[in-house]
């Protein structure tokens, strides 16, 4: 299959740990990068609103000042450090991408520091906080005009649409910074799919199994682990009318000792030095 | 799915499960071990838990290398991806405590960021006193220049228009309509407002320093005009008391977010030998430093401003306070560190 293009596209980012292995990080996507900031927003409103009420519910005749205090600093740590704070911790996310699954990493491998992650959250304000602010204050005394409307659009839009021209989604800040954003996923360990045991198996004849390569392999793999019964009946009757096989009823059970015999095939190959990559090589 | 059979008379067919049942046991444990630490932190682990980690990782990443190149099972290799991925983190990501990371920014990372931002602080200090010239200079020749530079809600009526008494009074009395029991609210209100104007300096930096730059103009043309109104009714040496007092230390904190800006700026249009991403990463961490500590700096500035300048009347005093808050932060940033590290030789 196409293989080349499909690196190109993939947001899988090599990153040699000490110990010389290549973690293969997934890079988050334009979209999740996204909705993880969406979800940062609503949070951070919320606790506007909330701080706002109680403070003004705590003010006592006398306290005022004090309570302005309190609001005029928690809004501007809420402005500029929200972020800055939760990404300096040990988990390198705010609650937006923690939910999404997201951690913010430093670009070259090593430790990330205070300064990278106040870098790239500083640039938060020229990508969002300036257009929408300029905006609002203009449209607050009635002077947006359609001319510096469109301008503060076109002025965020350079921004926003940043992260998906180019190869590493990342945001200005990010490349200041010398970050990027990733995917920290769990995965349990699924089942063995070939079984330890011993177990009685169709036999293949060896033409059988020099149809397909290693991305067929994995393809086989995916739709036994999906278990849909009608991606299993069509590829079962591909490799039965390729093969010349017979239909004998069960195409789990066929779909199944195939995915054996071919993967030990294939496995043979690998260890004399012959990886098959897929049925084109 | 199939279910392993009891009797096992064969050797596996494959290589993922014998791969499997040789090591499922550690990377099980290991993951118990990184959920816990993800979930909580890493005191709840155990003597035992941590002597067990580093072993259990790199078991783990061996497993990862030699599943690529002998086993074709993708979820097998997704898994100890994860996995290891997931320990990784939690073994090399460890954030150094916050507190040493506090006094190593107090102590290290601020000075050194703003020493090495030298000669873009000076060149923001020679723009921003180049355009207070300027703009006494016009404003004295013809006062009409000053409604060209100073919008009507800044000027607050300080213009060349303005009785001396008038004057005089904008430098003595607290500010309008608010009383001696607003002073907090308004220190707080300049310190927040500074330090936004400060972070700007510092991001529109990104857009090759031209924005920055005008910035810091803007504010030296301020300066001059204010200077000029009151220097003309004979109230120069007043205005510079006033000035000073907090304005050593803020215009001193904006001309360094201002030289952190143009870093960063530079970097990008003329990164030298080093490619433009490497050399715009190191100039946004020095510089995002520097720009850290500017707003303390202006924290400092905005309670001078806020409470001191309002409570001080007198000029002598205003004077010495800002000299003396002037020194302390040269010294800070140019003298101490030189000799911090004498003393480590």
């Amino acid at each position: 299959m196409a293989s080349s293009a499909i690196k190109v596209r993939s947001l899988k980012r090599t990153f040699i740990t000490p110990e010389g292995v290549d973690l293969r990080l997934e890079l988050g996507s334009a979209g999740s990068r996204a909705a993880a900031f969406i979800i940062d927003l609503l949070i951070m409103t919320v606790v506007l609103v909330v701080v706002t009420i109680a403070l003004a519910w705590m003010a006592v005749p006398g306290t005022d000042q004090v309570m302005l205090v309190l609001w005029l600093i928690g809004f501007f740590i809420l402005r500029n450090f929200w972020f800055s704070l939760f990404e300096m911790g040990s988990r390198g996310a705010t609650p937006g991408k923690r939910f999404l699954g997201l951690r913010v990493v430093a670009r070259d491998g090593a430790r990330l520091t205070g300064a990278a992650v106040i870098a790239r959250n500083a640039m938060r304000e020229i990508e969002v906080f300036l257009p929408l602010s300029f905006l609002g204050a203009q449209a607050a005394e009635g002077l947006a005009d359609t001319f510096l409307t469109i301008f503060a659009l076109l002025w965020s839009g350079i921004f926003l649409f940043f992260p998906p021209f180019n190869r590493d989604r990342l945001r200005v800040g990010d490349l200041i910074a010398g970050t990027w954003v990733v995917q920290t996923e769990k995965a349990g360990l699924s089942a063995d799919l070939v079984g330890s045991a011993y177990q009685p198996r169709r036999t293949f004849p060896p033409a059988a199994l020099r149809l397909y390569g290693v991305y067929e392999l994995q393809t086989l793999e995916d739709v036994l682990r999906n278990e849909n019964p009608e991606a299993i009946e069509t590829v079962a009757r591909t490799i039965r009318s390729k093969a010349d096989l017979p239909d004998d009823g069960d195409d789990y059970g066929f779909l199944s000792d195939y995915y054996a015999a071919l993967c030990a095939h294939l496995e043979a190959g690998l260890m004399v030095g012959r990886r098959r990559e897929s049925k084109f090589s | 799915m199939n279910a392993p059979l009891a009797a096992s008379r064969d050797t596996p067919l494959v290589n993922a499960t014998r791969f499997r049942q040789a090591h499922e046991g550690d990377w099980k444990r290991l993951e118990e071990i990184v959920t816990r630490m993800e979930k909580r932190s890493i005191r709840t682990l155990s003597d035992e838990d941590l002597l067990e980690l580093p072993a259990l990782y790199r078991t783990t990443l061996s497993s990862l290398s030699v599943a690529r190149d002998t086993s074709l099972d993708r979820a097998l290799i997704n898994y100890l991806e994860r996995l290891c991925t997931r320990a990784y983190f939690q073994i090399y990501g460890v954030q150094t405590p916050a507190w040493r990371q506090v006094t190593g920014f107090f102590v290290r990372s601020w000075p050194e960021a703003v020493r090495s931002l030298w000669r873009e602080t000076l060149f923001c200090v020679a723009l921003t006193f180049g355009a207070a010239l300027l703009a006494y200079l016009l404003i004295r020749s013809d006062p009409s220049w000053f409604y060209s530079m100073i919008p009507e809600g800044v000027a607050d009526g300080r213009d060349p228009s303005a009785s001396a008494q008038y004057l005089r009074s904008t430098l003595y009395d607290g500010p309008k309509g608010k009383g001696d029991g607003w002073l907090g609210a308004f220190a707080t209100f300049l310190f927040t407002h500074n330090s936004q104007i400060a972070i700007f300096s510092f991001a529109l930096g990104f857009a090759f320093a031209v924005p920055t730059v005008l910035l810091i103009l803007y504010n030296g043309l301020m300066l001059g005009a204010f200077y000029a109104v009151f220097a003309a009714k004979g109230l120069g040496p007043n205005v510079a008391a006033w000035l000073m007092i907090h304005g050593t230390t803020e215009i001193f904190a904006i001309c360094i977010s201002g030289a952190a800006g143009i870093r960063i700026g530079m970097a990008i249009a003329f990164p030298g030998r080093a490619s433009r991403i490497e050399s715009s990463v190191e100039a946004g961490r020095t510089a995002a430093t520097a720009m850290a500590g500017t707003v303390i700096m202006l924290a400092v500035a905005g309670l001078l401003e806020g409470v001191g300048r309002q409570t001080i009347t007198n000029d002598g005093l205003r004077a010495l306070i800002g000299s003396a808050m002037l020194i302390g932060w040269l010294t800070y940033y140019y003298a101490w560190p030189a000799r911090r590290g004498a003393r480590g030789k």
